[in-house]
Parts: structure tokens; C-alpha cells; sequence
């Protein structure tokens, strides 16, 4: 179980990102955080794993507090988080196998990381994830080779090889198409499903996030504004999250374009006539 | 429209006062100019300038035609040119990198201490042409090949560290933070996050330096450093123009050979 | 069920796929460094009586002696900076000419290959060896080095100009010319503008290239501070050496440092 006791973070340049965030997740359980850009979603997921540094508060993953650990115990942790990119973050250069391989390095030594002499057990284990996320013919692709969907399912394949007891999720679908990005969350929530794996999934996508996370935490400003299940996701509770903005008049606009849009059309359709 | 004659009848891009600091600027280089020819030409024996072009023509007609039959004694010092430059830039290589590793922000280990020190390495390294070095070093520990790799060495680790060091700055950070959020340490975030992204960039940069050290390593031999600059400077010392013919069109030829070859690989590795 | 799987992965070869060229190039470039490294032939007894020699070298450089020689110091610097400025200007105003019609899209061919040869020439040929020549007609002294530094510096500023106008956005220059401009309108008003800055820049940048140039071509009597340095090293005056090398180091700093910020300010 991830606990988050109070969590604050301010950058050295005086913004706020995060105040007093206080969060439980337990196992087996997917949450998505929404909310406006610079809402503070990234910050949030990178405190837990400490690529962001947090300013005060705690940050208890199955009984362990991850804040005040030193370099080499923080190492140990961040084996059993796994983390799932934007842009998938794949080292491009480098094969499809030693893209997932690599999310064994907390536990081989340097000098067998560095001559790519990973045990038996691990190998097999990459293949095995490489099935899983359908990939098993591209093991000695380099990873600038694959389309944008595949190089999610490396990234997700690289987060499990580590074996993790957590799985930070970074805004999967960011770069890719609609119909990609059902499959990825498909897959994700396979993923942690079968393995009874908890989640947090950073989501601009309102939708996707209704249809995919079993509990959803809205953000703003820093501050938890919205923790409840999908289905209580009202217009009222989005109002909440992303500002007052006229919901009504937005969706009459796309209704406006579209007509406006059909509209030229037929008029074409005309002139070609 | 408005009648034109209400309308400003002269344009002007710049302001006066710009106008008038540009043309200062310029009269200062042209008298800054004029001082420094005066100083530098004070100990020129203008006899000897308008003798240079009899000069030129005798030594023109000497040069001409080229004493081919030394051809042959010209290889073995090609090939010590050759050994001169690849080695020294593979010392240079093995030298600059970890010199550039410490002197880019992102794998620095002490930006305090250590990257000023790598950064002042890399530019007295650069400052100092492979001739001077050369001519240090064959004071130092005698002439022969071994000072001119050395001197070509010293030279390349401040052009490749430099080049290479821009290239680590440029590394894509989300791969790199990657690779430290699967729980790997500082070596293997080295091998894993940044190798991979710079190896290209290094070997484009090396066989760039060679292609340079090839051009350079001609003429160390005039300080005694060895190569084809010893035959280059003996024929000059018994005046046998002919023969420097024969050098110069050798050295020209290797020169291009080698431009030629390094351009060839670096579309390879691109 | 991870039985199914392969124990044992290998990465595949990535820029030579064939398996015999990479073992040919392998052996290759072995056979390459052990008949190189053989054909050295090191005194080894004269290394390692240089190590002591070395040694005061580098005590040299630690505790450089300015004063001694300060007199032969400071000529040799006065001449390699004039040499390095008047031959830049010169140079400079020389290559314009010539880069402009080393640019294909702006001259007839035939002005064009003549300019593009003259380029060639002057970039080929090396800085010592032109100076050496340069230095039997014209005897010693900084009048060669001055000389020697503007040729270089025309192959030097006549290629990258030609490049750069070579590169213009066509787009403006089209527009000028419809205009029914002269070629000299053209010029001023669509080529000057995109390319001046980079001009400038570059122009800077020989500056800096000159000066570290001018410190090599005094070892073959061109003048300037390279001359000095040869005659000290050649005297085993190594702490007089290490103050010019220090010199010559702050200098092409100071240069770097302030061409940069020059740049930054003309722009």
C-alpha cells in the first residue's frame, strides 16, 4: 500500500506545487489523477519516486518511508516502482531487449549490466514481458524503430521487469492516437489486474479516465480537489477541478464548428456540381 | 490617404546617436589598424619585400619539374605521418573522455571543483597548437615519433573534449531519468542513459580530429618530431626545391585521401 | 511457463551486420596497431632522461618567470597582435569579394570557379608551409606572418561566406529583384542583411583563430610570439616558456570570452 502523509513541494523559484497532499492507494487499486496543466499531476508522481526532491511531508510505500532515505537505500525503492513515461523515455539507441532489460539494473552488478551478461531468469523474464505486451518478434529492434503504441508497451515491459510493487503512470497516452491509446490503458489495467498491482496514471483525457481508472483524484493548484469513484465525476465535480469554465458554451462551439464545417463542405459539393 | 506632403521627407533606419556610434566604431578600427601596421612593419626590410617577387620566381622555376625518383624514399615517412596521427588521436580519445565527462553539467561530479579544472584543460589543450607541443616535447624527451603522437595527443584532447562535452549537454534528460527511476546507480545510468546517445556524436567527433591530425602530423616533422615534415625540412635545408615539390603534392594527396575517408565514415556512423 | 522462453540473449550487431567484415575489420585494425606500435622505435633511455626534463617543464609552467625575458615576451606579443589584427582586416576585406562570388547563386559560372578555386588553394595549403615560403621571399619577420595569416584567413572567411549566401532565404532575394533592383541593390538590400551578423561572427572567430596561428608560424621565423617560444625552449628556459604558453592560454580566453560577447552585443 502507497500512503502519502501531507506531502508538499515548493521549487527553489517560489511556486507551489504540491500543499499538504495526503493520499492512500491500496493494493490492487488504479487511481487517476486529473486536473489542469500545472495542476502539480507530474510533480506528485515524481515526489514518490524522488526525481522531484518534496519539500515536507511523508511518503510510505508498504511501511517504509521513501522521503528521508539515503542515495543507496533510495536506489533499493525505486526498484519496486516502476514508471511509465510521456514519451515513453526509451534510451532510442538501444535495443528493445536492453530498453526492458534495464529495468533489472538495481538488482545486477555494473560490471554485468555494462557487458549485458543478465542472469538466465531475468532474460527469459524480458521475453515473457515482451509476449505479454506483444512484442516478442521485435526483441532485437532498436527502440527508434518502433511506432509510438509499441514503444509505450516497451515502456511498460521495461517498468515490469523491475518487478515493481508500484506502478507510476506518466500521461501514457500523450503522444498517441485515440484508438493506441484505448489499447495502452487496456493493457495497463490488464496488467495491474492480473498482478494485483496498484497504479497512479497521470490523464489529461477525461474520458479515458472514466472509462479505464477505478477511482479518480482531481488536482488543482496543489491541491486535492475531487477523490471519488468514476461515476461521481459530475460537471459540477469538473468545475471544481479545471475552473469555471462554461462547459455548455464549449460543446456548443464544437457543435457551431462542426456545423460551419459541414456547411463549406456542402457548398463545395455545389460549386463542384 | 494622407497628403504625402504632411509626412516626414527623410527616413532614416537608425537614430542619430546610433548612426553617429557606428561610424566611431569603425573610424577607431581604421585607426587601430593603421597603428598596428606601423608597429608591426617598423623592423621590415622593404628591400627585401619588392626583391619577393624575383624571389618567388626563382624559387618557382627550382620547384619545377618535381624530382619524382624520390618518391619512393618519401613512404616510410608517410607512414610514420600515418601512425603519428592515428595513434595520437586515439590517445587524444582515450584523454578527452573523461575530461569532457567531467566537464558537461549533467555528469560532472563537482561542478565546483572539478568541471572549472576539466573546462581549463580543455582550453589550454586548444590554445596551444600541436607544432608548439611538439616542439616541447622533442626538447623533452628527444625527437622521434613518439613526441609528435604525444603533441598530436595533447592537442586533440581539448578539441575532442570540448565537442564531446556539448554533445553529453545535449543528451535527451527524460531517457536519462529513465534509466534512474528503474533504481540504477551512477555507473549504470552512465552506460545505460548517456553512452548510448553520445557514442555517435563520439565517433563522428574522432574521425573528424584524425582527418585534422592527418594535415598537422605533416608538418611536426620540422621540429624533429618525426613523419614526412623531417624530409620536408631536410630538402629545404640543402634548398632542393624539386624534391619539396614531390613532398607538398604528397602531402596534399593525403590530405584529400584522408578528408575523403573521414567524410566516408561519418555518413556510415550518420 | 518461463521455461518456454530463451535463457540467453545477445546483442545483435548494430552499424556491420556481416559477420566475416566485422571479423576482417577486427583483425584489421589489430594487425593495423601492432605493426604501428612496432614501427615506433623509442629510445627509451632518452624518455626517461627526459622525465627530468619534463619535470622542470612542468615546475615551469607552475611557476611561470614573466621578468627575465619580459623584453623578448612583450616584442613577440606586440607583433603577433598587430600581425593578428591587420591581417584579419585585411583578410577580411579581401574575402568579402571573393566569397560573394564563390556563391553559385549569385555570379556567372565561370566568376564562380575561379573564386571557388582561389578558396581551394588557400585552404589546402597549410599555414607552416606558406609561411615558410612566404618567409624565403620575403625574409624574416612579421611582414611574412602578416601575409601568411591574411591568405589563410581569405580560404577561411571566402568559404563560409560563399556558403552562408549560398544558403539565403531565395524567398527575399526574389522579392528585391522584382523590384527591378540592380545587382548591387540586391546585394545591399537582400544579401548584406541575412548574412552580416555571421560576417561579423566570423570575422571574430578568425581574430582568435590568427592569434593562436600566429604563435605557431614564429617557429619558422614569421615573427610574433612563436618566435620567442622557439628561442626559449630551444635555451631549455622553460619557466620563460610557461609564461608565454600562460599568455598565449589567457589570451585565447580573454578572446573566446569577449568574441562571444561581442556577438551577443552586435546582434
Amino acid at each position: 500500500m502507497l500512503e502519502l502523509i501531507s506531502l508538499s513541494k515548493t521549487y527553489r523559484t517560489g511556486d507551489a506545487a504540491l500543499s499538504d497532499v495526503s493520499l492512500q492507494v491500496p493494493k490492487g487499486q488504479i487511481v487517476g489523477l486529473i486536473g489542469p496543466s500545472g495542476a502539480g499531476k507530474s510533480t506528485l508522481i515524481r515526489c514518490i519516486n524522488r526525481l522531484v526532491e518534496p519539500s515536507t511531508g511523508k511518503i510510505e510505500l508498504g511501511g517504509v518511508d521513501l522521503v528521508t532515505l539515503g542515495r543507496r537505500d533510495l536506489r533499493k525503492q525505486r526498484r519496486r516502482i516502476g514508471m511509465i513515461f510521456q514519451e515513453y523515455a526509451l534510451v532510442e539507441r538501444l535495443t528493445v531487449m536492453e530498453n526492458v532489460l534495464s529495468g533489472r539494473l538495481g538488482y545486477v552488478p555494473f560490471w554485468r549490466s555494462y557487458l549485458r551478461r543478465f542472469d538466465a531468469s531475468d532474460i527469459q523474464r524480458a521475453y515473457q514481458l515482451l509476449d505479454r505486451v506483444g512484442l516478442l518478434d521485435h526483441a532485437d529492434k532498436r527502440a527508434d524503430a518502433l511506432s509510438g503504441g509499441q514503444r509505450q508497451r516497451v515502456g511498460i515491459a521495461r517498468a515490469l521487469a523491475q518487478d515493481p510493487d508500484l506502478l507510476l503512470v506518466d500521461e501514457p497516452t500523450a503522444s498517441l492516437d485515440p484508438k493506441t491509446s484505448r489499447q495502452i490503458m487496456r493493457l495497463l489495467t490488464e496488467i495491474c489486474t492480473e498482478r494485483d498491482l496498484p497504479a497512479i496514471v497521470n490523464i489529461h483525457d477525461v474520458p479515458l479516465a472514466r472509462q479505464f481508472m477505478q477511482r479518480i483524484v482531481g488536482l488543482r493548484a496543489g491541491q486535492i480537489v475531487f477523490d471519488d469513484a468514476p461515476t461521481a465525476l459530475t460537471e459540477d465535480a469538473l468545475t471544481r477541478i479545471y475552473g469555471a469554465e462554461d462547459w455548455d458554451a464549449m460543446r456548443k462551439g464544437d457543435i457551431d464548428q462542426a456545423e460551419a464545417e459541414n456547411d463549406a463542405i456542402r457548398q463545395l459539393a455545389e460549386v463542384g456540381a | 490617404m494622407t497628403d504625402t506632403a504632411s509626412l516626414p521627407a527623410d527616413w532614416s533606419y537608425r537614430s542619430r546617436a546610433t548612426r553617429l556610434a557606428i561610424w566611431t566604431g569603425w573610424l577607431a578600427l581604421v585607426a587601430l589598424f593603421v597603428w598596428c601596421w606601423q608597429v608591426m612593419t617598423e623592423t621590415t626590410i622593404w628591400a627585401f619585400v619588392g626583391d619577393a617577387p624575383r624571389q618567388a620566381a626563382d624559387i618557382g622555376g627550382r620547384m619545377v619539374p618535381p624530382e619524382w625518383g624520390y618518391l619512393p624514399e618519401l613512404m616510410l615517412p608517410l607512414w610514420d605521418t600515418l601512425n603519428i596521427a592515428t595513434l595520437g588521436t586515439l590517445g587524444g580519445v582515450v584523454m578527452a573522455v573523461p575530461v569532457a565527462l567531467l566537464a558537461a553539467r549533467n555528469t560532472t561530479p563537482s561542478v565546483t571543483i572539478l568541471r572549472p579544472i576539466a573546462l581549463f584543460i580543455i582550453v589550454a589543450s586548444r590554445s596551444i597548437n600541436s607544432l608548439i607541443w611538439a616542439l616541447l616535447l622533442v626538447t623533452i624527451i628527444g625527437p622521434g615519433l613518439l613526441a609528435g603522437i604525444i603533441a598530436i595527443a595533447l592537442r586533440s584532447i581539448g578539441f575532442i573534449g570540448k565537442l564531446f562535452y556539448e554533445a553529453i549537454e545535449e543528451t535527451d534528460p527524460k531517457q536519462i531519468e529513465a534509466i534512474q527511476a528503474t533504481g540504477a546507480g551512477p555507473a549504470e545510468v552512465l552506460t545505460y542513459g548517456v553512452v548510448p546517445q553520445v557514442m555517435p556524436a563520439l565517433w563522428g567527433i574522432s574521425v573528424f580530429r584524425w582527418d585534422i591530425n592527418i594535415r598537422e602530423s605533416t608538418i611536426l616533422g620540422l621540429v624533429g618530431a618525426g613523419g614526412i615534415g623531417l624530409k620536408l625540412n631536410a630538402s629545404m635545408a640543402v634548398l632542393a626545391w624539386d624534391q619539396v615539390t614531390v613532398i607538398l603534392l604528397l602531402i596534399l594527396g593525403t590530405v584529400i585521401v584522408s578528408e575523403w575517408i573521414s567524410a566516408l565514415i561519418r555518413r556510415a556512423i550518420i | 511457463m518461463s521455461g518456454t522462453y530463451p535463457a540467453t540473449w545477445r546483442r545483435p550487431p548494430q552499424i556491420i551486420t556481416d559477420r566475416r567484415l566485422r571479423i576482417g575489420l577486427q583483425i584489421g585494425v589489430l594487425v593495423y596497431l601492432v605493426l604501428a606500435v612496432g614501427s615506433l622505435e623509442v629510445n627509451w633511455q632518452r624518455v626517461s632522461e627526459g622525465l627530468e626534463r619534463g619535470q622542470r617543464f612542468i615546475m615551469g609552467f607552475l611557476q611561470p618567470d614573466f621578468t627575465s625575458r619580459w623584453r623578448d615576451i612583450s616584442q613577440g606579443l606586440v607583433e603577433s597582435l598587430t600581425m593578428t589584427l591587420t591581417s584579419t582586416v585585411v583578410g577580411v576585406l579581401i574575402s568579402v569579394p571573393i566569397g560573394i562570388g564563390a556563391a553559385r547563386n549569385l555570379v556567372p559560372r565561370p566568376v564562380y570557379l575561379v573564386c571557388r578555386s582561389i578558396v581551394a588553394v588557400s585552404r589546402s595549403l597549410q599555414e607552416v608551409i606558406v609561411a615558410i615560403f612566404l618567409v624565403a621571399m620575403f625574409g624574416f619577420g612579421p611582414f611574412a606572418g602578416f601575409l601568411t595569416l591574411t591568405f589563410a584567413t581569405i580560404g577561411f572567411i571566402a568559404k563560409l561566406l560563399a556558403d552562408d549566401i549560398e544558403e539565403i532565404d531565395e524567398a527575399q532575394a526574389e522579392a528585391i529583384r522584382s523590384t527591378g533592383a540592380t545587382w548591387l541593390q540586391l546585394l545591399n538590400y537582400a544579401i548584406q542583411p541575412q548574412v552580416m551578423p555571421r560576417l561579423i561572427g566570423l570575422s571574430l572567430y578568425r581574430l582568435d583563430i590568427n592569434f593562436r596561428e600566429s604563435a605557431v608560424i614564429g617557429i619558422v621565423g614569421a615573427g610574433g610570439i612563436g618566435a620567442t617560444l622557439n628561442t626559449s625552449i630551444d635555451r631549455y628556459e622553460y619557466d620563460s616558456a610557461g609564461a608565454i604558453l600562460l599568455i598565449i592560454i589567457a589570451i585565447v580566453m580573454v578572446a573566446e570570452y569577449g568574441s562571444s560577447y561581442l556577438r551577443k552585443f552586435l546582434q
